[in-house]
């Protein structure tokens, strides 16, 4: 009996539609990946087992070991609103059309009013400069800037989803939060100060920004284990 | 490495170099190994950049004067001290007598407060749990499970617990003692200023049990 003959070559696979699949995954991520803003200061949130995800429009005020506070809030259109409505408030300084346009695309901050225009035209080593030496946004009760830029920020947005079209369901779900970023070893009177401050403005309620906790006894895997 | 043509003239003797004829083939592994590199990267990225946060609410200035309110039972409080060093963590049941009231150390570890806490909310966390259960057995739907839930955290005879914080308190300890408040289901919770008395006798407590900064 003739035995049947396995042809003897190199077994080849056809790759070419993984690797098209590949780099259309690549392409994909790569465009809706955002670039992270670079951030002024260093705070490492304690962690929790908290699962809940931080909202997506949030004004987000991060507190550093020293309890120097920092101000940033989500969205372009809501910053260059927030700039024009702080330049009503604060008539004595003065930012150009293209400072306003930069400040819509920067990220956290810490700088007084005053030093603003200073700070966002500075490069980035004298950023880090002005950084280091600052004493982050004014909250005193005198000189509460802190509050002036919450309260702005609540208005800008405010504004910003009326033009959206956002109906007042949408605003439910997905209106403005407000989180707080605090170190871990920061006093929680230091803390305490920046949520009297919102509470002043009669905000409540706050995200927490935490690290997620290792291990598995999170509040919501209690289901399963009992 | 690439190589540079002309110069030196040293070649053979042929003016011009003839390309080889045939199908041209590159070899790909390089690129394709560099996609999917590129591809976990930007995967990884994108999943693990996502911060989680946890929602506290604070309540509104009270009006201390205001009667009408129900007042919250004594023998349902449980006070958590945290003072200034990390493991100065305490609590009492019920109402402060600054005589009598013994405070008990404890830590956030699995055997510490969180022990305490489940003992003393049994009933609710009890209950929280056969509505979660109900919910994964899809009894019940969500929005049902979350008006239950809310009914069952926030009954009458619900334990509560008041956290209470010095000026040199760190915030890492508040939000650990949340946390366990948040695994045993106690809902009925506040953060307040210590009083005077009780940060005398937290104090005292720790140097008679000799806690020093860790």
């Amino acid at each position: 009996m003739p035995k049947i003959k396995v042809p003897k070559s190199a077994p080849s696979l056809d790759m070419t539609p993984m690797v098209d699949l590949a780099f259309l995954l690549v392409t994909f991520f790569m465009l809706t990946a955002k670039f992270r803003n670079m951030e002024p200061i260093t705070a490492d949130p304690p962690s929790s087992t908290s699962l809940t995800q931080l909202p997506e429009n949030v004004m987000l005020i991060t507190i550093d070991t020293a309890g120097r506070a920092y101000y940033d809030i989500a969205g372009r259109g809501v910053r260059q609103r927030l700039m024009e409505r702080m330049i009503l408030r604060y008539p004595g300084v003065k930012f150009t059309p293209d400072q306003i346009d930069e400040f819509s695309k920067m990220g956290t901050f810490g700088q007084p009013v005053e030093l603003m225009a200073q700070y966002i035209a500075a490069d980035a080593d004298m950023k880090t400069i002005m950084d280091n030496g600052g004493k982050g946004i004014p909250m005193d009760s005198l000189n509460n800037q802190l509050g002036d830029w919450i309260q702005e920020g609540y208005y800008a947005f405010m504004d910003d989803a009326t033009d959206k079209g956002m109906t007042k369901d949408q605003l439910k779900k997905e209106g403005l939060r407000y989180a707080i970023k605090a170190d871990g070893n920061t006093d929680y009177e230091k803390v305490k100060r920046v949520i009297d401050v919102f509470r002043d403005k009669e905000i409540y309620q706050f995200n927490m920004v935490t690290n997620l906790e290792g291990g598995n006894d999170n509040a919501d895997a209690n289901l399963t284990t009992k | 490495m690439a190589e540079i043509i002309g110069g030196g003239g040293g070649g053979g003797k042929h003016g011009k170099k003839k390309a080889k004829k045939g199908a041209a083939s590159i070899d790909m592994t390089p690129m394709v190994d560099m996609a999917f590199l590129l591809l976990t990267f930007f995967v990884l990225a994108a999943t693990l950049a996502k911060p989680k946060a946890m929602e506290i609410i604070y309540p509104k200035e009270v009006d201390e004067t205001d009667t009408t309110k129900t007042k919250l039972q004594d023998r349902l409080a449980t006070t958590l001290l945290l003072g200034v060093n990390e493991n100065e963590v305490f609590y009492y049941p019920g109402l402060f007598k600054p005589e009598e009231t013994v405070l008990i150390l404890t830590d956030f570890s699995k055997d510490g407060f969180r022990k305490v806490m489940l003992e003393r909310n049994a009933t609710v966390d009890s209950q929280v749990k056969q509505l979660k259960e109900k919910l994964f057995n899809k009894e019940i739907d969500e929005a049902t499970y979350q008006e239950a839930y809310k009914q069952v955290v926030n009954a009458d005879d619900a334990p509560f617990v008041i956290i209470k914080t010095v000026g040199g308190t760190k915030y890492k300890n508040v939000i650990n003692g949340m946390d366990e408040l948040n695994i045993c289901n106690v809902r009925k919770r506040a953060i307040q200023d210590m009083a005077e008395s009780e940060f005398i006798a937290l104090r005292q407590k720790s140097s008679e049990l000799g806690l020093k900064k860790k």
